[in-house]
């Protein structure tokens, strides 16, 4: 598969401040590629510098085998993009805002592939209304419209789904889901919600301070046999006892109070064997390690520099 | 870039705040028109005060469409800054605010075209603007008060100046002073467009060019010399008003006037030169800026 | 007895030649007198420091005793109000002065008789007029009136076919102006750089009008001087 976007050693600093660090991966053709991250990671930043928005301190980037920065136009031209709230012309229409994007984007407009694109995200009934009389999640489907009316290769898509509410989230994945599906689009996909992109992602990277934590197959690094369990009894000691001198003590994390990491399918026969043992459950709660481990982005500091090593 | 051109003009077009500007100025010619109309010799009595008791003089006459258009673009030519400002201060922040700035540039539109596109479309709108005075303060004035020779009153340092130039000589110099004024209000276009760069809402740029305007406007009037030799030369504001340069007629030793002739044209050009030069250092400046910018809106 | 003689002799030359001044400013007056209207075309040129006006095309209009007005009929025109004195009866009509011989003079190439008029009146605003007479062809081709209000005139005239009537071709009207200063404030002028110093203040105003196509005595109607 061919890598569509490379990106290697990419930094960017705001003085003192580095907003991204050393950043290096690969989106290949195809890929509905997840870009996760807390707010502040740094995946604006790196989305931006993918647009030529921001200046890179360092590092190179090669969109469709080209350098970014000597091919610009050229690049740009094969890329749509929706930028967090895709604001749009206020004063001007569904229409006029359509075209416009499209012109600069360098196609022959007519006013058939302006309808056809207001079709498909459903705005060509409203195509004369002011945007600014739009609410958000038309707003967005007309920011997605602009991204797609020149049929790009790429579309980034930052943070798409802020805002919206819960139809327009479903929306918004079903759309992108038939544009890699059936438009065969790579599509870059920026989010703060690991639910949000390992639904629709097929590959993704987490990013942290600015740097990579981790960058893998959706498939691989959600895999079920990363699957966190944890356990509250009525008696952790003797549980933890009767555990390690069972069959599931491989799992068992030394540090933490009952937690096992295991293959989800085997959750039931845990807790069968639990029961069997008669150990008091209060509680068995499975959770995909990576949620875990992003979860604890923003509560435990020290587990996510132990998950990065 | 014409597509560009056009895409600008367009959306200039759309935007109600382009109107307020045609708007504001058909108010003030408005006002002034009826002003004169309903009481002009109380100016014209005002301004002769101290060459009344010398000279007779046709006072009817004297109020005609040619004088009150120069009256107008005395006074007009200080505001309109501000309505170009309105305009041109808004190219990128405007765009910054709306969040339109970060998709345009993720276009494949260079930002050199781009910055050269905005200037250019505030050019336009200052270009618009003008006619637009031209049409509602010569041409309207000539309709309501007629043509006739014009008067010209002047201040040159501590003296004060007459001029009287014979209607077949009067239209001319109006063309030349809107052309000298639109290379004037272009330099503030431009001053706005710079500014704008910096700001991610226009009223920040619109503030500071007026400020910037009525600040260096004020200096330019101080007349101290230390200020007249080292710091006038340097301001911008002391060429905007140039224009009238057109409407001082050159003389013969005999002190009449000739003519078609310019009492100084190689200050005019001067003037003009200094004008075109801001307008290219502020130009670049923007693009070397604009290029170089973090777009973070 | 010689002494006598000659005091008489010098007392009656002196009158004599009063008798004179006034006999000749009768006779120039008569000429004047010939005229009651007349209506003529001129082209006046201006040169006062602080106005910049071009040749103007006007229209001269005169009748007794003293109405005039120069008029310009196809735009404006600065007219001296002092100008009025070029309506030369306006200096030598009445008898209210006593005229004076002050000799003789030279204009250009004509020699001229000097006289000087006192008015008599003493709350008169005009102090003494000067007038340099050609006595072969009775006209005044000079006069210097001062005021006392008004500063100084001075009237040169060159004649040419209406000399018989006492009409100048040529007309040069000097005099005193004031400075001329516009309210402050009002306009922002445009500063060239050049020399704002005060330009030298010259406080003498010309206006010079040179006449052709009199109509003369065929009636001017009183509405044009309103």
């Amino acid at each position: 598969m061919a890598a569509i976007i490379q990106v290697t050693n990419l930094a960017k600093n705001y003085g003192d401040f580095t907003a991204v660090n050393k950043l290096s991966f690969t989106v290949n053709e195809g890929d509905v590629y997840g870009f996760l991250g807390q707010n502040g990671a740094g995946k604006s930043t790196t989305i931006r510098m993918l647009l030529t928005l921001i200046k890179p301190t360092a590092g190179s980037i090669n969109i469709f085998g080209k350098e970014l920065q000597h091919h610009r136009s050229e690049i740009l031209r094969q890329t749509g993009a929706v930028i967090e709230r895709p604001d749009l012309y206020k004063y001007l229409s569904a229409y006029d805002n359509l075209s416009i994007f499209a012109k600069m984007s360098g196609i022959k407009v007519t006013r058939k592939l302006l309808m056809d694109q207001l079709q498909l995200v459903g705005l060509d009934k409203v195509y004369n209304k002011k945007a600014a009389l739009f609410s958000q999640g038309m707003k967005q489907r007309l920011g997605i419209a602009v991204a797609l009316v020149h049929d790009p290769r790429l579309i980034i898509l930052d943070e798409p789904t802020n805002g919206l509410d819960p139809q327009g989230i479903a929306d918004m994945r079903n759309l992108i889901v038939r544009l890699s599906k059936e438009m065969g689009k790579t599509v870059v996909i920026s989010s703060h919600l690991l639910s949000e992109i390992e639904q629709i992602a097929t590959r993704m990277i987490i990013i942290h301070k600015g740097e990579k934590v981790v960058e893998g197959s959706v498939d691989e690094l959600l895999d079920p046999a990363h699957t966190l369990v944890d356990i509250q009894t009525t008696n952790d000691a003797a549980t933890r006892q009767l555990l390690e001198t069972s069959r599931w003590k491989i799992f068992l994390q030394p540090a933490k109070p009952l937690q096992l990491m295991m293959n989800k399918d085997l959750v039931p026969a845990l807790i069968s064997e639990l029961v069997a043992g008669n150990v008091q459950l209060l509680s068995v709660n499975s959770s995909h390690s990576l949620e875990n481990y992003f979860l604890s982005l923003t509560t435990q500091p020290g587990y996510v520099e132990a998950f990065a090593n | 870039m014409w597509r560009l051109l056009q895409i600008e003009l367009f959306k200039i077009s759309k935007r109600p705040r382009t109107y307020i500007a045609f708007i504001a100025i058909a108010a003030i010619v408005s006002i002034f028109q009826f002003a004169f109309k309903a009481d002009g010799q109380s100016y014209m009595d005002l301004m002769m005060q101290s060459a009344k008791e010398e000279f007779t003089f046709d006072r009817v006459q004297a109020i005609n469409g040619y004088f009150m258009c120069y009256i107008i673009l005395n006074t007009l030519l200080i505001q309109v800054p501000i309505l170009v400002a309105l305009i041109a201060a808004d190219s990128i922040s405007g765009e910054a605010n709306m969040g339109t700035l970060r998709l345009l540039l993720s276009k494949p539109v260079s930002r050199t075209q781009l910055i050269i596109v905005k200037f250019a479309a505030a050019t336009i709108f200052t270009v618009f603007l003008l006619l637009w005075m031209a049409v509602t303060a010569l041409l309207l004035s000539i309709v309501i008060f007629g043509t006739g020779d014009m008067l010209v009153f002047r201040t040159k340092g501590e003296d004060s100046q007459i001029m009287l130039i014979t209607q077949d000589d009067v239209m001319w110099r109006y063309y030349a002073a809107f052309a000298y004024a639109t290379v004037a209000l272009t330099v503030i276009a431009a001053l706005s467009l710079l500014l704008s760069i910096f700001a991610e809402n226009s009223i920040g740029p619109i503030i500071a060019t007026v400020c910037i305007v009525i600040v260096c406007t004020i200096i330019s009037n101080i007349n101290v010399p230390v200020i007249d030799r080292n710091i006038k030369p340097f301001l911008f504001t002391s060429y905007l008003v140039g224009w009238k340069g057109f409407f001082y007629i050159g003389t013969r030793p005999d002190g009449s006037t000739i003519k078609g002739s310019l009492e100084n044209w190689p200050a005019i050009r001067k003037s003009l030169l200094i004008l075109l030069a801001h307008i290219g250092v502020i130009v670049g400046a923007s693009v070397l800026v604009f290029r170089r910018k973090d777009i973070l809106s | 007895m010689k002494l006598l003689i000659a005091v008489i002799l010098g007392f009656c030359g002196a009158s004599l030649q009063a008798q004179d001044a006034d006999g000749l400013i009768k006779k120039v007056k008569a000429k004047i007198d010939l005229v009651n209207n007349y209506e003529a075309d001129g082209i006046m040129k201006t040169n006062v420091t602080f106005l910049k006006v071009p040749e103007a095309q006007v229209k001269i209009y005169f009748k007794k005793p003293n109405l005039l007005r120069i008029k310009n009929e196809k735009g404006i025109s600065f007219v001296p109000k002092g100008a009025v004195s070029i309506n030369l009866n306006s200096i030598v009509s009445g008898s209210q002065y006593t005229a004076i011989d002050a000799g003789y003079d030279n204009i250009g190439s004509v020699k001229t008789r000097v006289i000087k008029l006192l008015p008599t009146d003493d709350n008169a605003d005009v102090v003494l007029s000067t007038l340099y007479i050609d006595e072969a062809s009775l006209v005044i081709l000079k006069a210097k009136t001062t005021t006392r209000e008004n500063g100084s005139y001075q009237l040169e005239m060159i004649y040419g076919k209406y000399i018989g009537y006492g009409l100048p071709d040529k007309l040069t009207f000097t005099f005193n102006t004031k400075d001329y200063k516009l309210p402050k404030g009002v306009t922002f002028d445009f500063d060239d750089g050049s020399n704002n110093q005060p330009a030298q203040k010259n406080k003498n105003g010309k206006a010079e009008i040179s006449f052709s196509n009199y109509t003369i005595n065929k009636g001017v109607a009183d509405s044009i001087f309103k």
